[in-house]
């Protein structure tokens, strides 16, 4: 096995799944063995035929290629291998809550002194209905907490697959076994019916710099969403580009999946164009599918540097792909707010519900919004329970 | 246990050779897909190909069927798609029957009956089946992504064995293992353990001097000059951040709804009547009546 291949082109394999491992393409072991087989059926020694074998076998989707080409020439010109050790796979977080804890500077948000917390559950009751952007550290460390143990269990749609119920469409796999039992004759018609799956949901996190205060809090939001509907939960960053954090977000604890977020996120704090990033979206993503017959939450204060014509047209698509489209804006919760921002006008007349966001009851009311039951029971362990044990 | 050239038709022993020979079959191929295709024959791995709708995803197996002269067996998947459906069933009724005159001739043991009721005769092969029960074979496993992902799991077994075990016979396995090609169109990322089995290949859009060579190929009636011309600005529409950039498809497609109209060039008044047949949706005809595409053609024909 790849005994063909030479011991030259075998480094020069090896040291690419190294390379690539480390620009953070991830390539199993295996991968390299089957790079090696690969080349030994080519000609290992044309710089031409070891590229394929390398890029057919150790990439794995057409975002790996740019960094296959750049790490392939490092490679080739003998910049690889270096004789670093391999980067650990901890991560450190990065201090998105530090940052975020100081409110942005607009002055009129009244609660600005912090008010300290007598006793974890007591103070639940009073931080519920504080704005996000005002929080104190320990105060913010309390509603991740509380994030965390949000559920969201989503709609439901009817899956094409099948399950035994009492009611129903005559199961034949069943029946037969049953008749097989019952020596030919046909005594029992056992019955099945189409499986529920749930509903996906997309979430789009608006991390520019008009966000900041609140953008941390959403991503918690959105990774307890994540957590609990692995599978069917998809969500993206929007700033200066769109970024799809779903895998990110993966991880059981808050704090490394934030870590993890802030280390792929390339844009928090800058500004926005939504319309243009919702537009590579749907390209990319919604349009294929992603967004079909999802339901949608964007949370955004809809602060558009870009033309907002461009997001209204965006909106229109996005709202005939969708079941349905939520905009959680958290802004929407100080007193006084009137829907100004360009964006968020162009953007409302396609919104299904328009929420706010900027609490922790906010962020329970999307949640049931988006289970479709908005005065429904907000489902969550008890908040008690996990401030108990924390 | 296995041939030495793999699956490889006698006398192509490179990529560069294997594409020579898809080019008879009007089916071109660049480097890339050349030694993907290569390699999945000779070492018997399937072939994963993402790209846009369009490009020749699914195209490539019916040139490698064609190229084998093998049947091709496809398996569209669609969500909710199982085992029933993709791998084998039970043939309900004729058990049933079997069972009937079973009783009426007298039953012997029942164990022996219910032997007999779960033989390979009275097992439906379903496109998975079948392909590892015929040899030669060229299996497509088309939009894979629009499966959910439990049926992934199903694939795994018959991608890396080549076998399928049913619980009543015991385990299948081919002889040959057959070609396969999964496509997908990105609308979710499949499972890393199935690409993994794969070799991986992104195709993408022609560059315009090969993409009318393929129209050329494929619609040998039209003349140069029309397919020169559909071709720009058919790249021309590409640029334009259309919602559903066309694809070669749609170009053979205009090509070929052009020449049956009797073009020999690409007027705007033709152009217009026939738009329907690369664009399909009313927001991109409309930016595509805004562009002057004459213009956008005479450039791209003096660049190309």
């Amino acid at each position: 096995m790849g005994s063909g291949a030479g011991a030259g082109a075998v480094g020069v394999l090896v040291a690419l799944g190294i390379a690539l491992r480390e620009t953070g393409v991830p390539v199993a072991p295996d991968r390299v063995a089957e790079a090696v087989r690969a080349a030994a059926e080519l000609d290992p020694t044309l710089r031409a035929d070891l590229y394929w074998a390398g890029r057919l076998t150790l990439c794995s989707g057409p975002e790996h290629y740019p960094r296959y080409d750049a790490v392939f020439d490092a490679v080739f010109r003998g910049e690889w291998p270096r004789t670093r050790r391999h980067r650990p796979a901890v991560v450190h977080p990065r201090p998105l809550a530090a940052q975020a804890a100081t409110p942005p500077g607009d002055g009129d948000v009244g609660a600005g002194a912090p008010v300290p917390l007598r006793s974890m559950a007591s103070g639940t009751e009073l931080l519920r209905h504080r704005d996000i952007g005002t929080l104190t550290a320990a105060e913010r460390a309390a509603l991740d907490r509380a994030l965390a143990a949000l559920a969201l269990p989503g709609e439901s749609r009817a899956s094409r697959r099948w399950q035994p119920a009492g009611r129903g469409r005559v199961d034949p796999h069943r029946t037969v076994r049953a008749v097989l039992r019952g020596g030919g004759e046909p005594w029992r018609l056992p019955q099945r019916r189409h499986r529920t799956r749930p509903r996906p949901v997309v979430l789009l996190v608006d991390v520019s710099g008009s966000m900041s205060g609140y953008a941390d809090a959403l991503l918690r939001f959105a990774h307890a969403a994540a957590r609990r509907r692995a599978g069917s939960t998809e969500v993206f960053t929007i700033g200066t580009r769109l970024t799809r954090v779903t895998r990110e977000l993966t991880s059981r604890d808050p704090t490394t999946a934030m870590a993890a977020v802030g280390a792929a996120v390339p844009d928090y704090s800058g500004g926005t164009r939504l319309g243009s990033l919702l537009a590579r979206f749907l390209d990319e993503y919604g349009q294929r599918g992603t967004a079909r017959g999802a339901i949608v939450v964007i949370m955004s204060d809809g602060w558009e540097r870009g033309d907002p014509a461009v997001l209204a047209e965006q909106m229109a698509r996005l709202s005939r792909l969708a079941r349905r489209v939520v905009w959680a804006n958290p802004r929407k919760g100080r007193p006084g707010f009137a829907p100004l921002a360009a964006g968020l006008v162009a953007a409302l007349p396609y919104v299904d519900d328009f929420v706010s966001g900027h609490s922790l009851a906010a962020l329970e009311h999307l949640a049931r919004v988006v289970v479709g039951d908005a005065d429904g029971p907000v489902r969550t362990r008890s908040y008690r329970e996990v401030f108990l044990d924390a | 246990m296995r041939a030495e050239g793999g699956l490889l038709p006698a006398g192509v022993d490179t990529p560069a050779g294997l594409a020579a020979r898809l080019a008879e079959l009007r089916y071109l191929a660049d480097d890339g897909l050349a030694t993907a295709a290569f390699l999945a024959l000779k070492l018997h791995r399937p072939l994963f190909c993402e790209g846009e709708a369009g490009v020749g995803k699914t195209e490539l197996a019916k040139a490698l069927a064609a190229l084998l002269d093998a049947p091709l067996i496809r398996l569209q998947c669609y969500e909710g798609i199982d085992a029933s459906q993709a791998l084998y069933d039970w043939d309900f009724p004729r058990q049933l029957l079997h069972l009937r005159a079973a009783q009426a001739v007298g039953v012997g043991s029942v164990d022996a009956l219910e032997a007999e009721l779960y033989d390979r005769r009275f097992l439906l092969a379903r496109p998975l089946l079948a392909a590892l029960e015929t040899s030669p074979v060229v299996l497509l496993i088309d939009e894979v992504d629009r499966a959910d992902d439990e049926f992934e799991a199903f694939l795994l077994e018959v991608l890396s064995d080549f076998a399928v075990t049913v619980p009543e016979i015991g385990t299948i396995r081919a002889d040959v293992p057959p070609v396969v090609v999964l496509t997908s169109n990105r609308t979710r990322d499949v499972h890393d353990a199935l690409k993994r089995r794969c070799y991986y290949h992104w195709i993408e859009h022609p560059t315009f001097a090969r993409e009318v060579e393929i129209v050329r190929l494929r619609v040998p009636a039209a003349s140069d000059r029309l397919t020169a011309q559909v071709t720009a600005a058919v790249h021309a529409l590409r640029g334009e951040g259309l919602l559903k950039p066309p694809g070669i498809a749609e170009t053979i497609d205009w090509v070929e709804a052009l020449a049956a109209l009797g073009a020999d060039h690409l007027d705007p008044a033709l152009a217009a009547a026939t738009l329907g047949a690369v664009v399909k949706y009313r927001e991109d005809a409309q930016r595509a009546a805004a562009m002057d595409l004459g213009a956008a053609v005479a450039r791209a024909v003096a660049n190309g």
